[in-house]
C-alpha cells in the first residue's frame, strides 16, 4: 500500500485538486468548535483540532433525511404512491476523521447492515464514502478509545490514515479505496524509512498518553435482569435533565423516528434522529409509556450501549470512547463512571 | 467559596440529625473541570459529597418539581427566585422545603475560559477568592473571576436569595446600575428583516436536543408542545422554521417567569445565546408591569392576575 509524505501546504492543495473526483468533507473551525463541512473556497480546513463537537455520523446518517415523497392530488396518476426521493451517492471523502469516529461507523454498521436488515440509504452513503483518518497525537483526558477496542492511531474503519508530523502529513493507504484516493491526490513524495519511523513513534507515544482506563471485561457475563435491577440507577439518573445532548453528539447512537410532513397536497416522509432520553421515544399509540420515568430512560441508554449491544452482537460495547458525552453532558453524567458501576 | 462548602455540609448534617429533611439537594464536584453535578443525598453519611464553587450552573429548582418529601436545598439568588415561582405555581410547597441560602458572586462562564486558553484542554481549576487558576498539560493561567462570569451573572441584581431558612454567609453586595438590557435594546432597534436574520443566524446551529428547555425549571409541563403528536404543533425535522418555532414559543412560555438564571445558555452543546429571547420578555415585564419574577411568594404570577382597576381600557 502507498505511503506518501505531503507538506501541509501540498496536502491542502491536493485536497482542492481532488474536488473534481470527490465531495470532500474536512474539519472547519466554526466559532468555538470544529465541525465537518464540505471543502470550499470560503472556509479553510483546519486539521489542528482535538475533535469536532458533533460527531461526523451525520455525513452518512443525516439528522433529517427525506426518504420518500408523495402527492395527495387525486388528479395525479401517482396519487398516494410513495416514490423514493432522489439522493446523491456520488463519491465522497471525509478527510481528518478521528480514529474513534471511524471505529464508530463500524460499530453502527452492525445495526444498519446485517443479514437480517439492510438500510439502503445508510449503506449506499457509507459505501460511497472514503474515510481518511487523522491519528491523535495528543488525546484528551476524557478520551478512552483504548478501553473499547480502538486507539489514537487505530485503523479500524479507515481507508487511509494521516500522521501529523508537524510541518507535513504522512499518509498511508489502508484499503483499495484509500489507495485510489491517494493515487488521485497530486503532489507529495514517497515516504522514506525515517518518516515512517517518526510516524510509528508518534502512534506508540499517543497510546501511552491515554490514561483513562474503563473496564468492560465483565459486562458480557453479567445477567441482564440483574443489571437492569441494579441499585445504582436512581443515583446515576438523578442529575440527568433528559436532553438529547449525549445521544445527538454520540457517533454510535443510531435511533430514528419517521415522520410524514405535508404541505398542501405534497408530502414528504422524513427520517429524523430520535433519542431514548425523550419520553416520546417510547410513547405507545394506546397512551401507555413503558419508559415514562427518567430513570428508565437513563438506564436504557447505558444498558443498550454497554449490555444489550454486547450480548446481541458479541462485538464489544456500543461506544468508541470519543468522550463527547463526558465533555458535553450538561449534568456531568459520565459514561466512564457508569460503565465501572455496571462492570463492577 | 470553600467556607460555603463547609457550611453547607454542616447544615445538611444537622438537618438529617434533627430529622428535619428526608433528602438534601445540592451539588457535588464534577468528574470534569467546570462542571459540577446536582446530587441528592439521603443521609448524614453522604454530606461530604456536597460542594460549592463557581461552577454550580444548573438550576436545582428543576429537581424539586412535584416532589412529595421534605427537602433541604441550597439556593443562590436566581435559584431561590425559581423556588418562589415553583411555590406560586404549585409545583412544590414552602413547608416541604428547608432552603439553605447562598449569597452568590456569580458563576464562571466555562466557554469564555475555554476561549481564553485557546480551547486547550483544562485539567484542573482552582478558585482563590476573586481569582481562579486553570491548569492544563503545558499551561497554567490565572484570571479575575469578574472578567469570566456568565453573561447573566454580569447583569444580575439579585445575588442574594429572596427566600431562605438559613444563610451560609452574610449577604453579598448587590450590583447596582447594571444595564441589563443593552443587547436587547440593540436588537429592538433593528428593522424586522434584520431582526429575523439576526435570530435565524443565532439559532442556525441548533440540533433540537432540548437541553435549554430541560435545564429550565419553568419547563415542567407533563407533555411539552414540541412533543405533542396529536395534534402535532411543530415538525420534528431540522427544518429552520420548526427550530425557530420551538425557540420562540419556548421563550413565550417563560414570559413573566424567567429569572435569567442562565442555565439554558450554559447547557447548550453548540453555544446558542438563547437568553436573547427570554431577556426581551423580561424587559417587557419590567417596563410594562414593573415586574421581576420570583421575588416573593405572596404575589400571584404576572400572567394570572386581573385588576378591575387596570389602567388599560381594553382589558376592562
Amino acid at each position: 500500500m502507498t505511503k506518501k509524505i505531503y507538506t501541509k501546504e501540498e496536502w491542502i492543495k491536493a485536497l482542492a485538486g481532488l474536488k473534481s473526483s470527490y465531495n470532500i468533507f474536512v474539519p472547519v473551525r466554526d466559532g468555538d468548535f470544529h465541525t465537518f463541512k464540505a471543502l470550499d473556497e470560503k472556509k479553510n480546513p483546519d486539521f489542528n483540532f482535538k475533535n469536532t463537537r458533533l460527531s461526523p455520523k451525520s455525513l452518512v446518517y443525516p439528522q433529517s433525511e427525506r426518504i420518500f415523497e408523495y402527492t395527495l392530488d387525486e388528479d395525479d396518476p401517482d396519487a398516494n404512491i410513495l416514490r423514493e426521493s432522489v439522493k446523491d451517492y456520488s463519491p465522497r471523502a471525509v478527510v481528518g476523521i478521528r480514529p474513534c469516529d471511524a471505529h464508530a461507523f463500524q460499530i453502527v454498521k452492525l445495526n444498519f447492515d446485517n443479514p437480517e436488515y439492510q438500510d439502503p440509504w445508510w449503506i449506499q452513503r457509507y459505501e460511497s464514502t472514503t474515510f481518511v483518518g487523522l491519528g491523535c497525537n495528543a488525546p484528551d483526558s476524557t478520551c478512552f478509545c483504548t478501553s473499547v477496542g480502538g486507539g489514537p492511531f487505530s485503523e479500524k474503519g479507515l481507508d487511509a490514515i494521516l500522521y501529523d508530523l508537524g510541518d507535513s502529513f504522512l499518509v498511508k493507504a489502508l484499503t483499495d479505496k484509500g489507495e485510489i484516493f491517494i493515487e488521485k491526490a497530486q503532489g507529495g513524495k514517497e515516504a522514506d524509512e525515517t518518516a515512517l519511523k517518526v510516524g510509528e513513534d508518534l502512534a506508540a507515544s499517543a497510546a501511552d498518553k491515554i490514561e483513562q482506563k474503563v473496564s468492560i471485561d465483565k459486562l458480557k457475563d453479567k445477567v441482564q435482569t440483574e443489571l437492569f435491577d441494579a441499585p445504582f440507577w436512581n443515583d446515576v439518573a438523578f442529575a440527568c435533565i433528559n436532553c438529547g445532548t449525549c445521544t445527538y453528539l454520540c457517533p454510535t447512537c443510531w435511533c430514528f423516528d419517521i415522520q410524514d410532513e405535508v404541505l398542501g397536497k405534497q408530502g414528504d416522509r422524513i427520517r429524523n434522529w430520535d433519542s431514548c432520553m425523550f419520553p416520546l421515544f417510547t410513547l405507545h399509540g394506546s397512551g401507555h409509556n413503558p419508559r415514562a420515568r427518567k430513570v428508565q430512560r437513563v438506564r436504557q441508554r447505558f444498558m443498550h450501549k454497554l449490555k444489550y449491544y454486547v450480548d446481541k452482537y458479541n462485538n464489544g460495547v456500543q461506544c468508541s470512547g470519543c468522550g463527547r458525552c463526558v465533555r458535553n453532558c450538561p449534568a456531568n453524567i459520565d459514561i466512564r463512571e457508569v460503565c465501572e458501576l455496571m462492570n463492577g | 467559596m470553600l467556607e460555603y462548602t463547609k457550611k453547607i455540609r454542616e447544615t445538611a448534617r444537622k438537618l438529617f440529625e434533627e430529622d428535619k429533611v428526608d433528602v438534601f439537594i445540592g451539588y457535588k464536584k464534577g468528574s470534569v473541570p467546570m462542571m459540577n453535578q446536582p446530587v441528592l443525598i439521603s443521609n448524614a453519611d453522604q454530606v461530604d459529597l456536597l460542594h460549592w464553587d463557581s461552577n454550580c450552573g444548573l438550576n436545582l429548582c428543576n429537581y424539586l418539581t412535584k416532589r412529595t418529601d421534605r427537602i433541604g436545598i441550597v439556593a443562590n439568588g436566581c435559584n431561590s427566585r425559581n423556588i418562589v415561582t415553583h411555590i406560586t405555581e404549585n409545583q412544590i410547597s414552602r413547608d416541604q422545603l428547608y432552603i439553605v441560602g447562598i449569597p452568590c458572586k456569580g458563576m464562571i462562564d466555562h466557554r469564555a475560559v475555554q476561549r481564553a486558553v485557546k480551547q486547550k484542554e483544562i485539567l484542573e481549576i482552582k478558585e482563590q477568592g476573586e481569582t481562579f487558576t486553570v491548569k492544563g498539560k503545558d499551561f497554567e493561567d490565572t484570571f479575575n473571576k469578574k472578567d469570566y462570569l456568565q453573561r447573566n451573572c454580569l447583569v444580575c441584581t439579585h445575588r442574594n436569595p429572596v427566600i431562605f431558612d438559613e444563610m451560609v454567609a452574610p449577604p453579598v453586595e448587590e450590583q447596582i446600575e447594571v444595564d441589563a438590557y443593552k443587547d436587547v435594546k440593540q436588537i429592538e432597534g433593528m428593522d424586522p428583516e434584520k431582526k429575523w436574520n439576526f435570530f435565524t443566524r443565532m439559532i442556525d446551529k441548533c440540533i433540537r436536543c432540548y437541553a435549554c428547555r430541560n435545564a429550565c425549571p419553568l419547563c415542567y409541563c407533563p407533555t411539552c408542545f414540541v412533543d405533542e403528536s396529536n395534534p402535532q404543533w411543530v415538525g420534528k425535522s431540522s427544518d429552520p422554521i420548526d427550530t425557530m418555532t420551538f425557540h420562540i414559543l419556548r421563550a413565550y412560555h417563560c414570559a413573566g417567569r424567567c429569572t435569567d438564571c442562565g442555565a439554558c445558555e450554559r447547557v447548550c452543546p453548540v453555544g446558542i445565546p438563547m437568553r436573547q429571547f427570554t431577556k426581551k420578555l423580561n424587559k417587557d415585564a419590567q417596563e410594562l408591569f414593573s415586574w421581576e419574577a420570583g421575588l416573593t411568594p405572596d404575589q400571584r404570577p404576572l400572567l394570572d392576575v386581573f385588576r378591575p382597576d387596570d389602567y388599560n381600557d381594553f382589558i376592562r
